[in-house]
C-alpha cells in the first residue's frame, strides 16, 4: 500500500501560511515568490524565486516553508531556487497589498512594474513626479520620497507632508 | 564582509544535473572550444560585482546619513546577489567541482578579472558615487544586451540583475547631479571624483580575445556597440551635474580584466578571504 500524497492545492494552502519574515503580515504565497508546486514521483519540488538577487531573507524563507512542510508530513522535498522570469511586484496579491497597507506600509503602485519604472524614470528626467504614493496612514497623496532604499531592499522611505508620518513604499519592481 | 548568502551557495554536481535536465538547455555549456573564454567571462561578470560590491559595503556603518548608508549596502547586497549567480554559472561551466564561493575566497588576485575601476579605493563619497555612476551607466546597457544572449543562463541572470542595475543607475546619476550641480564644495569634489577615476572607464569597452569570443558565440555583445550608449548617458548626467568631461584619455588604466591589477585589490583579498583562509570550509 502506499501512502497517498496531498494534493498540490493542498500543499499551496499551507505554504500561504508561511509569513515572510521581514513582512510578516502577508504571506510568501500572496508576495508571489512562490512560483510552482509540483510532484516528481514521491518528491515535492517546491520552486521559488527570490525578490531581490542578494535579499537576505531568502535563505530564511527557504527554511521557513521547509520547516513548514516537515511538520504537515512531507519528507521528501526539494526545493528549486528559479530565476525566470524574475519576480515583480505585480505578482503580489490584491489581498497582500491590502493587508501591507493596514500595516503601515505603501504597496506598490497600481499598473505593472515595468510602466511604475518608466513613469518614475520619466518623471525624475522631467523633474516632477506622476506617480501618487498614498500614505499608508492617512490616506493623503501629498507625500515625499526621502530614500530610494528603505529597511529592506524591496522598500524606499517616504514621508507623509500631511500627517507628517514617515512610512516604507514598498517600491515597483 | 561575511561569507556569501548561503541559501544560493551552488552544489555543482546538482546544478549540473539540473541544468542538463532543464528546458532551457544551453548549448555554451557542453561546447568544450568556448569553456576557457567562457568561464573567464563569466569571472569577469562576477568578480565587477563582488568587488564593487565589497567596497560599497565598506560604506556601511560609515555613511555621511543614515538614508545614504541604507542605499549603498543595500546596492552592496544586489551586486553580490548578482556575483552569486555569475560565479555560480562560472562554477558549473569549468565543471571541475569548485563552488562559487571557491572562486571568491581561494583564488588569488591574479586570478580575478575585475576592472581597475571597481577595486580603487571608496575615496569620499564623491569618489564613490561618481565610479558607481560611470559603472552603472555601462552595467545597464551591458546587462540589457545580455537579456538577448544565446545563452539562456545568461540571459536570465541579466534579466534578473538588470531590475536592480536600473535602480542603482537612477540613484547614482540622480546624486551625481545633485551633488555636480550643488554647492560650491559639493561641486568641486565631483569634478575632481571624475578626473580621478576617468581615465579607469575606458577599460570597461576595452575587448581582448575573451570578448570577442563571448561575442561571437552570440552570449554577449560587442563592447564597442555599447560606447556610444555609454558616451550619451554620461554626457547627458554630466552635463546636467554641471562637469566637465576630462580631456585626459579614458583607457589609460587597462588590464584588470587580464589579471593585472593595482595593488588595492590584494588588500581587499586580505580581508575578504581571510576567514576561509585561515579555517578553510568554515561555515555560519
Amino acid at each position: 500500500m502506499t501512502a497517498v500524497l496531498p494534493s498540490t492545492e493542498q500543499v499551496w494552502d499551507w505554504l500561504g501560511e508561511v509569513p515572510d519574515p521581514e513582512i510578516p503580515v502577508v504571506s510568501v504565497t500572496e508576495l508571489g515568490i512562490v512560483r510552482e508546486v509540483r510532484w516528481e514521483g514521491e518528491t515535492l519540488v517546491v520552486a521559488v524565486t527570490p525578490t531581490y538577487s542578494g535579499c537576505p531573507a531568502t535563505s530564511v524563507i527557504d527554511l521557513m516553508i521547509e520547516t513548514q512542510l516537515r511538520e504537515k508530513g512531507i519528507t521528501d522535498l526539494r526545493l528549486e531556487r528559479r530565476l525566470s522570469p524574475p519576480w515583480t511586484t505585480d505578482w503580489v496579491t490584491e489581498a497582500a497589498r491590502d493587508k501591507l497597507r493596514a500595516y503601515g506600509i505603501a504597496p506598490p503602485v497600481d499598473g505593472t512594474a515595468s510602466d511604475g519604472l518608466m513613469a518614475g524614470r520619466a518623471a525624475r528626467l522631467s523633474g516632477r513626479s506622476n506617480l501618487v504614493i498614498a500614505c499608508p496612514r492617512c490616506g493623503s497623496s501629498h507625500t515625499e520620497r526621502v530614500s530610494q532604499y528603505g529597511s529592506t531592499p524591496c522598500k524606499a522611505s517616504y514621508r507623509c507632508r500631511d500627517c507628517l508620518e514617515p512610512f516604507d513604499y514598498f517600491k515597483c519592481h | 564582509m561575511p561569507s556569501l548568502p548561503d541559501a544560493a551557495t551552488p552544489d555543482v554536481a546538482r546544478l549540473a544535473e539540473r541544468a542538463a535536465a532543464a528546458q532551457s538547455h544551453d548549448p555554451h555549456i557542453a561546447d568544450v572550444a568556448l569553456k576557457p573564454a567562457f568561464f573567464d567571462w563569466l569571472c569577469r561578470m562576477g568578480d565587477n560585482s563582488l568587488i564593487l560590491g565589497h567596497r560599497i559595503s565598506e560604506w556601511c556603518g560609515h555613511g555621511p546619513v543614515l538614508e545614504e548608508d541604507i542605499a549603498l549596502a543595500n546596492t552592496a547586497l544586489d551586486l553580490i546577489g548578482h556575483t552569486q549567480m555569475w560565479l555560480g554559472l562560472a562554477a558549473e561551466v569549468e565543471g571541475s567541482g569548485r563552488s562559487a564561493d571557491d572562486l571568491a575566497f581561494l583564488r588569488d588576485a591574479m586570478k580575478f578579472r575585475n576592472l581597475k575601476l571597481v577595486e580603487l579605493p571608496n575615496g569620499d563619497m564623491a569618489v564613490t558615487l561618481m565610479r558607481e555612476f560611470l559603472f552603472d551607466a555601462f552595467h545597464y546597457e551591458l546587462l540589457t544586451a545580455l537579456t538577448k544572449s544565446s545563452s539562456p543562463r545568461v540571459a536570465e541572470i541579466a534579466a534578473k540583475a538588470l531590475k536592480e542595475v536600473s535602480y542603482h543607475l537612477e540613484r547614482s546619476s540622480d546624486l551625481v547631479v545633485r551633488l555636480g550641480d550643488g554647492t560650491e564644495e559639493s561641486h568641486a569634489r565631483m569634478q575632481a571624483a571624475l578626473n580621478k577615476v576617468w581615465g579607469y572607464t575606458g577599460e570597461m569597452f576595452a575587448a581582448d580575445a575573451v570578448d570577442d569570443a563571448v561575442a561571437e558565440a552570440g552570449i554577449a555583445p560587442a563592447l564597442a556597440d555599447l560606447l556610444p550608449l555609454w558616451q550619451r548617458t554620461v554626457a547627458e548626467v554630466l552635463d546636467e551635474a554641471t562637469l566637465s568631461q576630462p580631456e585626459q584619455r579614458f583607457d589609460a588604466q587597462t588590464g584588470g580584466k587580464q589579471g593585472r591589477h593595482t595593488e588595492h585589490l590584494g588588500y581587499i583579498l586580505a580581508e575578504m578571504q581571510f576567514l576561509q583562509r585561515a579555517y578553510p570550509g568554515a561555515s555560519w
